[in-house]
C-alpha cells in the first residue's frame, strides 16, 4: 500500500512511476457491483468508442493535410468553399449516431428511475459533515463519521489504506433486495454517491429524493459526497457494507437492541451525577469529534466564520449557562451551528458543555449534568 | 459619413435588457406553475382538493409512505401516528401527526411537503391537510393533525409506492400570531 | 474626422505619443478619459492578461495544495475560496475582457467603421471593471475571508451558510454584468449601424458574426445572473426565501435560474473562439473558409440551443425521468452543430497551402483539443452515465479542456494573429514556438490525466483525497506549474513585441483577407474615417 514517504519524495521519484502503486487506481470507470452499474459502464464505453472512432476520422483527415498540404511542399492551393452535398452529409450521420447512442440511454435511464417494489428503504439524511442513516422498517438510525484521525490528515501520522473514505459506522445493506434511499438534508445541498452501484443523487433541504440499488456480493463499497457543501466537504465519505440477508437480519436485530438500552440507559442516567473529571473527559473526547472542526481543538475558532468559545460570553459567564445549552441543544438559526439534540446523548452534551465551559482558561467551574439538558429540552429555561 | 441615430437601436436593446432582468425574477412564478404542471420537485398542491372522484380503484393497492421530522433547529416533537397504509386509488383516507412544543413559549411553525417520486405528487390530492396552514401551539401544547387526502386512480401504473415527507420549519418570528405573546426564539 | 493618422508607436509609449488630429491628454489621464476603441481594446487585454495571472496563480496554490495527499499548505476554507475566486476571475476577468477587448480592437476595423458605436460607454463598460475585481479580490482579505461557495454560489450554501463577504461577492458580479451589458450593447449597435457601405450582413468576417451573436447571448442572460445573484442578496440579509425551503422556496430553483444563465455563459465563452479560429485557419491554409454559410448558422442554432440545455447541469438533483430525457436529447443536438464547425475547419485545411506560423499552430490545437472537450461533453450529456461523471474530475477535465485549450488558446491564438497589426511589429517566432509546445505539452499534463482521476472516483472541489489518487493528482500539479511558468513566455513575447522588432506589412500575412488588413500596422487612431470599398 502507499506509503506517505513515497509522496513526500522528489520529483523525480515521481516522475519514475512505482508501477505497483500505479496499478492501485483504476484508469476507467468501475464497473461497480450492481446491473445498473455494470449497464452505465457499457454505456459509458459505447460512448467512448464511438467518440474515440469519431476522433481517428477528423484528426486522421486533419494531420493528413497538415502533412500532405503544406505550402512548404510547394502546393497550390485549391479555392473550393462549400459543398451543401458535404455540409448535409456531416449534418446527417451525426444525427444518426446521436439517435442510435440515445437508445440504450434512454433504456437504462429509466431503469435506474424505477423505485419501485423494493424490500428495505433507507431514509440518507446530509449535514454538515455527516451522513444520517435511519432504516424505516427497523428502529435503528445512526450517524456515520469520518473515521480518519486528524492527525493523518496534517501529515502527523502515517495515512492509512482508506485515508479518508472510512467512518466509524457504515450503512449496512443486505445483498440480493432492492434496497431505496431517500436522500434529504438538514442544511446545504449534498450529495450521496456510491461509484460502485452508479447511485449519485442530491440530498436537498426540505426536499426528498429517490433512488436504488440492489448488490449481489457481500462487501465494502465507499464513495465520498459530491456536491460542494462547505468547509468539510472533502470529509465526508460514505461507506456501505453488504451483507448477506442472514448476517444483516442478525445485525440489525443486534443493533436495535444496542439502540434500545442505550436510550433506557440514558433515563438512568437522568439522576446519576458526573464528576468533574469525567464530564471533561467524556466533554473533550465529543468536543474534539464534533465542534473542533469548526471551533477548532482550542476553542478559537475561525475569526469571521466560526465564533471563538475561549473567552466569550455565551461559555463563560454564569447568566448565559441556559443560552449554551440551549443553542447546542438546537443551533442557531442563519448560522452553520447544528442542533445536536438528536445526534449526542443527554450525558454527552452535558459532558461537552461542561468541556467548553471549562477548558481554555474558560475555567467557570460549572458541571452540567444530564438532568439539566434534559429540562432544557423539555423548555424549562433557567 | 453621415452619423447614424444609435438612440432607437440602443433603446430597444436596453429594453431586452430589463425584460430579461425581470424575467430572472419571473422564472420563479414560473417555476412554480410548471412544477405544479408538471411534478418537477415533487410538491404538492398548497390547495385543498375536492373529492370529485367518487370511484375507487379496488384492484390496485398504493403504499403511502410517512416522514415526518422537525428542522434540526427546532425543538418540537413531529412525527406521523402510523409509517405507512396501503390505500386503493379513489379512496379517502385520513391520518393524523402528533405534534409537541416542549418549549415554554408559544411556537408557530409551518410544515412544508415533498412527495417521492416528484410526479406522484400530481395525483396525491390532499382535502385537508395541517400544511395549508402555520400550526401556533402554546408552551407545552400537544396537538394531533389531521390529514385527509386521496390518490387520484389516474396515477400511472409505474408508481406503486409514494413517500410523503414533512420537514416542519420554526416561523414563530415571522408571524403576526406570535407578536407581542412570549414567543420562543431558536437560538438567540 | 478627415486626415488618417501614421502614429507608429502609441502604445508602447503614450507619452511621446502623436494621434495627428485627436491629441489624446497624456499619460493616466489620457487611458483614464479614453473613448477610442484601440486604447479601451488594449485597457481590456491588459487587463484580462492580468487576471489571467492572477486567477492562474490561484490555481497555482491549489495544485500546490492537491500535489501530495494530507493538508499541508491551507485551510479547507480557504482552499474554497481559491476554487471559487480561480473560476469567478477566470471566467468574468479573464476570458470574457479578453474576448471584449478583442471585440473593441477588431470589430470596427473588420466592417470598416471608424470606432465603435458608442465610445463614452465604452470607456465606461471598462472602466468599471478593475474596481469588480478590486472589490472581489478585497473579500479575500475579510475577516472569514472570500466566497468559498464555487463559482456557481448555489444556495442555500451562499445564502444561509455564507459569510458576509456574499455582500461585496453579489456587488462586484454586479458591476461585472452591468461592464459586460454595456460592452455587448456597444458590440451590436456598431455592428447594425456602422459597417461600411457593402458590408452585407453574409459578408461579415466570421468573428464578427459570432461577436454579434454573443452579445445577444449577454444581453440575454447577464441580466439573469444580476437577478440570480440579487435573489441571493434579499435572502440572505432581506428576510426573502426564494431558495429557501422553509420560506415555501425551493434550493433547487436557484439552479434552474443560475444554470439559464450558467449553459448560454459557456456558449459566450466560446462563440467568439469559434469566430477567432475561422479568421486564422483560412489565412494560414491559402483558402477561404469552407462552409461560411453553414458556419454562421451552426452558430446561430448552437445559440438557440444553449436556452434549452441547462438542465444538463443538475441530472442528479432529482428530476422526473421526462425532464432528464429531454435535457439529454437537446445537449446531445448540441453536438451536432458544433461537429459541423470542426468539420468544416478541417475541409478548409484540406488541400490548402498550409503554414505553421504561432497563431496557427494555437488554432490547430484548438481544433484538436477543443473537439476533445466536445466529446467529454457529449459523453457527459448522456444522463445515465453522469451520474458517474457528474461532480468529478472528469468534469473538470471537460470544462478546462473547453475553455482552456478551448478559449484560452483562441485568445493566445488571436494575440499572436494581430499582434503586428496592432503594435506594427512582428512578434519573436522563436519565442512564440516555444510559447506554443510548452503551453501544449504542459496543458496536456495538466488536464489529461484529470479524465482518469475523475473516472476512478474523485470528486471535485476537495482539497484532500484518497491515496489511490495520489500520484495523479502530483503528475496534474507538475503540469500545472509548468503550465503556470509556460505563461511567462507568453508575457516576455507581448512585451518584446510591443517594445520593437521587424516592421510588419499592411498584410501581415500572406494569405490574411479581411478590412483590418488593408489599414497601416499600426492602424491609424481611427479606423476608416471615410468609409472603405467592400468588395
Amino acid at each position: 500500500m502507499a506509503n506517505t514517504m513515497y509522496h513526500r519524495c522528489s520529483l523525480l521519484a515521481l516522475l519514475c512511476v512505482d508501477s505497483a502503486i500505479a496499478a492501485e487506481m483504476p484508469l476507467n470507470m468501475t464497473r461497480g457491483v450492481t446491473e445498473i452499474s455494470q449497464k452505465v459502464y457499457d454505456l459509458h464505453m459505447t460512448i467512448f468508442y464511438i467518440c474515440c472512432a469519431i476522433g481517428l476520422v477528423v484528426f486522421g483527415a486533419m494531420f493528413w493535410s497538415i502533412l500532405h498540404h503544406r505550402k512548404a511542399k510547394g502546393v497550390q492551393p485549391a479555392q473550393f468553399h462549400e459543398s451543401t452535398k458535404v455540409e448535409l452529409l456531416w449534418t446527417a450521420i451525426p444525427v444518426v449516431i446521436l439517435i442510435l447512442m440515445a437508445i440504450p440511454a434512454t433504456r437504462t435511464l429509466i431503469a435506474m428511475e424505477d423505485t419501485s417494489k423494493s424490500e428495505v428503504t433507507v431514509l440518507i439524511t446530509g449535514s454538515q459533515w455527516k451522513w444520517h442513516y435511519k432504516y424505516l422498517e427497523y428502529p435503528v438510525e445512526y450517524y456515520s463519521l469520518l473515521a480518519t484521525p486528524a492527525k493523518q490528515i496534517q501529515n502527523k501520522l502515517r495515512k492509512n489504506e482508506n485515508y479518508l473514505l472510512e467512518v466509524d459506522r457504515p450503512l449496512v445493506i443486505p445483498t440480493g433486495k432492492k434496497v431505496r434511499f431517500l436522500m434529504t438534508s438538514d442544511d446545504v445541498i449534498h450529495s450521496w454517491w456510491v461509484p460502485a452501484f452508479a447511485v449519485k443523487k442530491d440530498a436537498n433541504p426540505g426536499f426528498i429524493n429517490e433512488a436504488w440499488t440492489q448488490v449481489e456480493q457481500p462487501g465494502t463499497y465507499r464513495g465520498q459526497c459530491a456536491e460542494l457543501c462547505g468547509k468539510d466537504h472533502g470529509f465526508m465519505p460514505i461507506v456501505v457494507v453488504a451483507k448477506t440477508p442472514e448476517d444483516f437480519n442478525s445485525w440489525i436485530q443486534a443493533e436495535g437492541e444496542r439502540l434500545a438500552k442505550l436510550k433506557a440507559a440514558e433515563q438512568e442516567l437522568l439522576s446519576m451525577q458526573m464528576t468533574m473529571p469525567d464530564a471533561m473527559a467524556l466533554g473533550e473526547k465529543v468536543y474534539q469529534g464534533y465542534c473542533a472542526a469548526c471551533h477548532q481543538p482550542t476553542g478559537t475558532g475561525l475569526p469571521g466564520v466560526f465564533p471563538a468559545l475561549k473567552g466569550s460570553k455565551i461559555a463563560t459567564e454564569a447568566a448565559q449557562k441556559g443560552t449554551h445549552i440551549d443553542i447546542v441543544l438546537h443551533g442557531k438559526t442563519g448560522t452553520a451551528m447544528q442542533a445536536f439534540a438528536k445526534q449526542l446523548s443527554l450525558q454527552e452534551i452535558a459532558a461537552v458543555i461542561t468541556y467548553e465551559r471549562n477548558a481554555w482558561d474558560n475555567n467557570t467551574g460549572d458541571l452540567v449534568q444530564a438532568a439539566d439538558i434534559q429540562a432544557a429540552k423539555n423548555g424549562q429555561k433557567e | 459619413m453621415q452619423a447614424p441615430d444609435h438612440l432607437p437601436l440602443l433603446r430597444k436593446l436596453l429594453i431586452i435588457t430589463v425584460l430579461m432582468f425581470g424575467f430572472g425574477f419571473a422564472l420563479v412564478p414560473l417555476y412554480d406553475v410548471f412544477c405544479d404542471l408538471t411534478g418537477l420537485n415533487g410538491k404538492t398542491s398548497t390547495m385543498a382538493a375536492t373529492a370529485d372522484r367518487a370511484v375507487t380503484d379496488q384492484q390496485r393497492t398504493i403504499t403511502i409512505e410517512f416522514l415526518a421530522k422537525p428542522d434540526p433547529k427546532m425543538p418540537w416533537r413531529f412525527e406521523p401516528e402510523v409509517r405507512q397504509i396501503q390505500v386503493h386509488p379513489g379512496e379517502i383516507k385520513v391520518v393524523h401527526y402528533a405534534a409537541e412544543n416542549p418549549t415554554s413559549a408559544l411556537m408557530v411553525a409551518q410544515a412544508v411537503p415533498s412527495v417521492s417520486p416528484g410526479q406522484a405528487a400530481l395525483y396525491f390530492n390532499k382535502m385537508e391537510c395541517f400544511c395549508f396552514q402555520r400550526q401556533t401551539l402554546k408552551a407545552g401544547e400537544k396537538l394531533m393533525m389531521p390529514l385527509q387526502f386521496y390518490v387520484d386512480p389516474a396515477l400511472p401504473a409505474q408508481f406503486s409506492t409514494i413517500t410523503l415527507s414533512y420537514t416542519m420549519y420554526d416561523v414563530t418570528q415571522h408571524s403576526p400570531a406570535a407578536t407581542g405573546a412570549a414567543v420562543y426564539q431558536t437560538g438567540k | 474626422m478627415s486626415t488618417i493618422s501614421t502614429d507608429t508607436d502609441q502604445h508602447a509609449d503614450p507619452h511621446t505619443a502623436d494621434h495627428g488630429h485627436h491629441h489624446p491628454p497624456a499619460g493616466f489621464k489620457r487611458w483614464f478619459y479614453t473613448t477610442n476603441h484601440k486604447d479601451i481594446g488594449t485597457l481590456y487585454l491588459l487587463f484580462a492578461l492580468t487576471m489571467f495571472f492572477i486567477g492562474g496563480l490561484m490555481a497555482m496554490v491549489i495544485r500546490a495544495e492537491l500535489f501530495q495527499p494530507g493538508l499541508q499548505l491551507v485551510e479547507p476554507a480557504f482552499f474554497n475560496q481559491m476554487t471559487t475566486v480561480h473560476g469567478l476571475i477566470m471566467v468574468f476577468g479573464a476570458v470574457m475582457p479578453a474576448f471584449t477587448g478583442l471585440a473593441n480592437w477588431l470589430i470596427p476595423m473588420m466592417i470598416g467603421a471608424p470606432d465603435m458605436a458608442l465610445p463614452r460607454m465604452n470607456n465606461w463598460s471598462f472602466w468599471i471593471l478593475p474596481f469588480a475585481f478590486a472589490i472581489l479580490l478585497m473579500s479575500l482579505f475579510m475577516e472569514g475571508g472570500g466566497p468559498g461557495f464555487g463559482w456557481t454560489f448555489y444556495a442555500p450554501l451562499s445564502t444561509k451558510y455564507s459569510g458576509d463577504s456574499t455582500a461585496l461577492f453579489v456587488f462586484s458580479v454586479h458591476i461585472m454584468g452591468i461592464s459586460s451589458i454595456m460592452g455587448a450593447i456597444n458590440v451590436i449597435v456598431t455592428i447594425f449601424n456602422l459597417r461600411a457601405p457593402g458590408m452585407t450582413w453574409m459578408k461579415m468576417p466570421l468573428f464578427v458574426w459570432t461577436w454579434l451573436i454573443t452579445a445577444f447571448l449577454l444581453i440575454a442572460v447577464m441580466p439573469v445572473l444580476a437577478g440570480t445573484v440579487t435573489m441571493v442578496l434579499t435572502d440572505k440579509y432581506f428576510g426573502t426565501s426564494f431558495f429557501d425551503a422553509a420560506g415555501g422556496g425551493d434550493p433547487v430553483l436557484f439552479q434552474h435560474i443560475f444554470w439559464f444563465f450558467g449553459h448560454p455563459e459557456v456558449y459566450i465563452m466560446i462563440l467568439p473562439a469559434f469566430g477567432i479560429v475561422s479568421s486564422i485557419v483560412p489565412t494560414f491554409s491559402r483558402k477561404p473558409l469552407f462552409g461560411y454559410a453553414s458556419m454562421v448558422y451552426a452558430t446561430s442554432s448552437i445559440a438557440l440551443l444553449s436556452f434549452l440545455v441547462w438542465a444538463h447541469h443538475m441530472f442528479t438533483t432529482g428530476m422526473p425521468v421526462f425532464a432528464e430525457l429531454f435535457f439529454m436529447y437537446c445537449t446531445m443536438l448540441i453536438a451536432v452543430p458544433t461537429g459541423v464547425k470542426v468539420f468544416n475547419w478541417v475541409a478548409t485545411m484540406w488541400r490548402g497551402a498550409l503554414t505553421f506560423e504561432v497563431p496557427m499552430m494555437f488554432a490547430i490545437a484548438f481544433i484538436v483539443l477543443f473537439t476533445i472537450g466536445g466529446f467529454s461533453g457529449l459523453m457527459l450529456a448522456i444522463t445515465p452515465a453522469d451520474f458517474q461523471y457528474h461532480d468529478t474530475y472528469f468534469v473538470v477535465a471537460h470544462f478546462h479542456y473547453v475553455l482552456v485549450t478551448g478559449a484560452i488558446f483562441s485568445i493566445i491564438a488571436a494575440a499572436y494573429y494581430w499582434l503586428p497589426k496592432w503594435t506594427g511589429h512582428m512578434y519573436d517566432e522563436t519565442l512564440g514556438q516555444w510559447h506554443f509546445w510548452c503551453s501544449l505539452i504542459s496543458v496536456n499534463l495538466l488536464f489529461f490525466p484529470m479524465h482518469f482521476v475523475g473516472l476512478a472516483g474523485m470528486p471535485r472541489r476537495i482539497p484532500d483525497y484518497a491515496l489511490q489518487f495520489a500520484d495523479f493528482n502530483a503528475l496534474i500539479s507538475i503540469g500545472g506549474f509548468a503550465f503556470g511558468l509556460s505563461q511567462l513566455l507568453f508575457l516576455w513575447v507581448i512585451v518584446k513585441c510591443i517594445n520593437g522588432g521587424k516592421p510588419a506589412t499592411n498584410q501581415v500575412w500572406e494569405g490574411a483577407e479581411g478590412l483590418e488588413w488593408q489599414l497601416t500596422s499600426p492602424p491609424p487612431y481611427h479606423s476608416f474615417t471615410t468609409p472603405p470599398d467592400v468588395k
